[in-house]
């Protein structure tokens, strides 16, 4: 069946300003939104720019905003898609070139968050232990993929980019959830301040954006509870 | 040309490019180069499991998994290096702990483990629970950590970074050339050190678990150096590929109890396998699929078969199989907690690789000359772990515990090794006016045809089940894409983020690769492990006991070489499961 998509395009190294080019796919029983993106980057325009890797929604390459929605282009069914399908980059990040955008700032807000195990006490030579109850405790947290569809949904973020975001603060949360980690206090001056945890205005846009169907505004409310705990 | 220096650079952001920057990085200035981010390496789509002898969930030993890793690889691994990496497979999985990994639990609070096909204790008898595990999040969860430690230990990141071209010299690697994606400009790194870790291959295959890109990177630029490739005949096809799309359903949904249905309703593994029916290692099943598949006891007569959880029950499934669960609902429009999966065999893994000794040393004669300063681990190298097949679980073990090795290696090396070398400017000179001459590509040919041609024809032709006409039309095939290649032409003429000319080069980089595959099966008149022949369908050890190593010959051709295999402790005997 024959779909139409309409995709930004920019490549400032061409012309100075972006617009949008409508491409006409035939499209075949089960593809994707990636699927018909390579069909047209094969077929029609090799210009055409976009990150993907594993095609099933594990790597978090090919985030987009697909009809008004982020989401990953290779988890979105075409047939799920009414009208003409309009696919744009990420908002609230620098574009690079088409579907592609600058994702630097947020790899360092993750590195900002020191989101590695802190551990109070050295190892034994076997495991730390820990007990399937606390093991879930990091449920919903670990399973984040980085793809960027939540923090680019968050309007705090749109506002100031500063703002850690909700994909650094759920990395946060996985951490200090962990019950083998104790570096809530060393991670207190990133969180506990102007762009950390109290910039969320609890929108819930990022809930939404999540491809992995997260939660990272309930994450933040977790890092909210800790750090009032930490004070009492 | 900008000019970077590091003690050690690494190619690859999976596990094991990650375990050796993170080990080397504290002791020496560590830069690593991914062309993805390195969350998005393919590492992070292992879902079963990491196998270890931990014990925690029955009796289990090393030497149990070393014997499992030996008869799984059907007598054609390195049993030196196999014995090396189920001894090391434990204290490297409770520093992985250590580090942070978010592994499953037992109810006292141990690493939980799972069954795996080919896992078994007592030297072949009963099934042992080996894979340690996070739920079927396994590989993404030890990705994560090893870059969030990395981060930790102040490594340099180049992310999307295309590496083009090795710079060796009187058999000292220097350093490489890559391409900065984003800007298209060309970067020199220099270094002591270079370590290889670019994961697989199967992108050459058209049904494949594989992600884009997986395209045999550093094997096609070892060998363009004229190093040797290892066992390239090898390459493991996974029963569980979803069907049509051939994404990874882990062995993790047989491990826990899955059946295989064909057409008639038959658990059809009792004719292939009675004793450990579905749990036998890769190779048997797929080729059990494969065959009734081509008697036509597909389902609905299609090529596909039925994996059925649902008796496993929703529980169990939502708490164990959660990704596979959700991978299933969205690719296939299927509940597997009510209704069966349809699945296919899938390119999955691939055994062979740059061969290097037990220190990660490439060899640059397959046997025992180091190139200096080369290294190489994970999917990449061929050391030999896996043999002729590998088994479950051993593949992000291997990734782990040789990405380590690789790490404390290097840092030992540079070291005692000196100062970095200023490089030469001819190396870097021929690496830009190869770019460019792609980059002006403006033939007939279309990069799509050809890649699709070559996918195609290496899943008809070089699937499992070969033949010695099937590998000769191959061979021929090949060299005709390349003769094709060498007119294809693009159309993006600009250099910021061109993946038009990285997919490009990726297709020349699976030409190459594909080739010395054909050639290196074709060459094999046996049949062993991974590698059927129709043709020659027994294993044959007094001829085909060994190694194969495809050198590049300046000519473009390609000579065959031998090896003999190391064995130390099992003798060959007749595999049957």
């Amino acid at each position: 069946m024959e779909r139409q998509f309409k995709i930004y395009r920019f490549n400032p190294e061409a012309a100075p300003a972006a617009s949008f080019q409508t491409y006409t796919v035939d499209i075949q029983h089960a593809w994707t939104v990636l699927d018909a993106l390579n069909a047209i980057k094969w077929d029609q325009d090799g210009s055409l720019s976009f990150r993907r890797s594993c095609r099933h929604g594990i790597c978090g390459s090919c985030a987009m905003k697909i009809n008004g929605k982020n989401g990953l282009a290779c988890e979105v069914q075409v047939e799920s898609l009414k009208g003409v399908i309009t696919v744009e980059p990420l908002p609230g990040f620098k574009v690079i070139r088409d579907l592609v955008t600058d994702m630097d700032g947020f790899f360092s807000h993750l590195e900002a968050v020191k989101p590695w195990l802190i551990a109070g006490t050295p190892p034994t030579d076997k495991e730390r232990v820990q007990s399937p109850e606390d093991r879930k405790l990091i449920d919903g947290l670990y399973e984040c993929i980085l793809c960027g569809a939540c923090t680019s949904a968050c309007p705090s973020y749109w506002v100031n980019d500063d703002f850690l975001g909700p994909a650094a603060l759920l990395k946060a949360a996985r951490y200090v959830m962990d019950t083998r980690d104790d570096g809530l206090t060393d991670r207190l001056d990133v969180l506990d301040s102007r762009n950390g945890i109290w910039r969320c205005h609890t929108i819930f846009n990022c809930v939404e954006a999540c491809p992995k169907s997260l939660n990272p505004t309930e994450a933040i409310v977790k890092l909210r509870q800790k750090l009032a705990a930490l004070r009492i | 040309m900008e000019h970077h220096r590091h003690d050690v650079v690494v190619v690859g952001a999976g596990i094991a490019g990650l375990y050796a920057a993170m080990k080397a990085g504290e002791s020496a200035d560590v830069g690593v180069l991914s062309k993805v981010y390195p969350t998005r390496s393919h590492s992070g789509a292992a879902q079963g499991g990491c196998a270890a002898a931990l014990g925690n969930e029955g009796n289990d030993s090393w030497e149990f998994h070393f014997y499992d890793t030996v008869r799984g690889g059907d007598f054609l691994g390195d049993q030196d290096a196999q014995e090396l990496l189920v001894k090391e497979a434990i204290p490297v999985m409770y520093e992985m702990e250590h580090l942070g990994v978010p592994f499953s639990r037992t109810a006292e609070g141990k690493i939980a483990q799972r069954p795996f096909g080919g896992h078994f204790a007592d030297f072949g008898k009963t099934a042992v629970k080996r894979a340690c595990y996070a739920a079927d999040r396994s590989g993404h969860a030890q990705l994560h950590c090893l870059y969030e430690q990395s981060l930790k230990q102040g490594v340099r990141f180049y992310n999307e970074f295309f590496v083009i071209s090795l710079i060796i010299e009187d058999g000292t690697c220097r350093g490489l050339v890559a391409l900065e994606i984003r800007t298209g400009v060309l970067h020199a790194f220099w270094a002591r050190a270079v370590m290889l870790a670019t994961g697989g291959y199967a992108r050459a295959w058209r049904v494949t678990s594989n992600s884009h890109a997986n395209t045999g990177d550093g094997l096609a630029l070892v060998a363009a150096a004229g190093v040797p490739l290892e066992d390239m005949e090898f390459v493991q096809f996974h029963p569980t590929g979803l069907y049509p799309h051939g994404i990874l359903i882990s062995e993790a949904a047989r491990g826990e109890g899955g059946y295989l249905f064909n057409n008639d309703g038959m658990r059809f593994m009792e004719k292939y396998a009675k004793s450990k029916m579905e749990l036998a290692p890769r190779d048997v099943v797929s080729r059990a699929e494969q065959t009734e598949i081509d008697e036509g006891r597909g389902i609905d007569g299609g090529e596909y078969l039925h994996l059925d959880l649902t008796h496993l029950g929703e529980k169990t499934i939502l708490e164990r199989l959660p990704q596979i669960h959700e991978l299933v609902v969205k690719f296939a429009g299927i509940d597997c907690t009510k209704k069966p999966i349809p699945t296919q065999p899938t390119a999955h893994y691939s055994m062979g690789g740059i061969p290097t000794d037990l220190d990660t040393r490439v060899l640059r004669d397959g046997k025992k000359q180091a190139v200096e300063g080369l290294f190489a681990s994970g999917e990449c190298a061929c050391v030999s772990n896996h043999g002729a097949n590998r088994l479950g679980t051993n593949s992000t073990l291997e990734a782990a515990v040789f990405g380590r090795r690789g790490g404390m290696v290097m840092a030992r090396f540079v070291k005692e090794a000196g100062p970095i070398l200023p490089g030469a400017e001819r190396p870097t000179r021929e690496a830009e006016e190869g770019f460019e001459h792609l980059c002006a590509s403006s033939g007939p040919e279309s990069a799509k045809r050809i890649r699709a041609e070559l996918q195609a024809s290496m899943t008809d032709n070089v699937g499992i089940f070969r033949t010695a006409a099937k590998l000769q039309k191959q061979v021929a095939l090949i060299r005709d894409l390349k003769a094709r290649f060498e007119n294809v032409g693009i159309s993006d003429r600009s250099r910021r983020f061109n993946t038009e000319i990285t997919e490009l080069i990726e297709l020349k980089y699976m030409l190459d690769f594909s080739e010395v595959i054909a050639v290196s099966a074709l060459a094999r008149e046996e049949s062993r492990g991974a590698h059927s022949r129709n043709d020659y369908p027994k294993r044959d050890d007094n001829q085909w006991l060994r190694h194969t190593l495809a050198f590049r010959e300046a000519d473009g051709s390609l000579r065959l070489d031998y090896k003999p295999v190391v064995i130390t402790r099992f003798q060959p005997e007749e595999r049957k499961y």
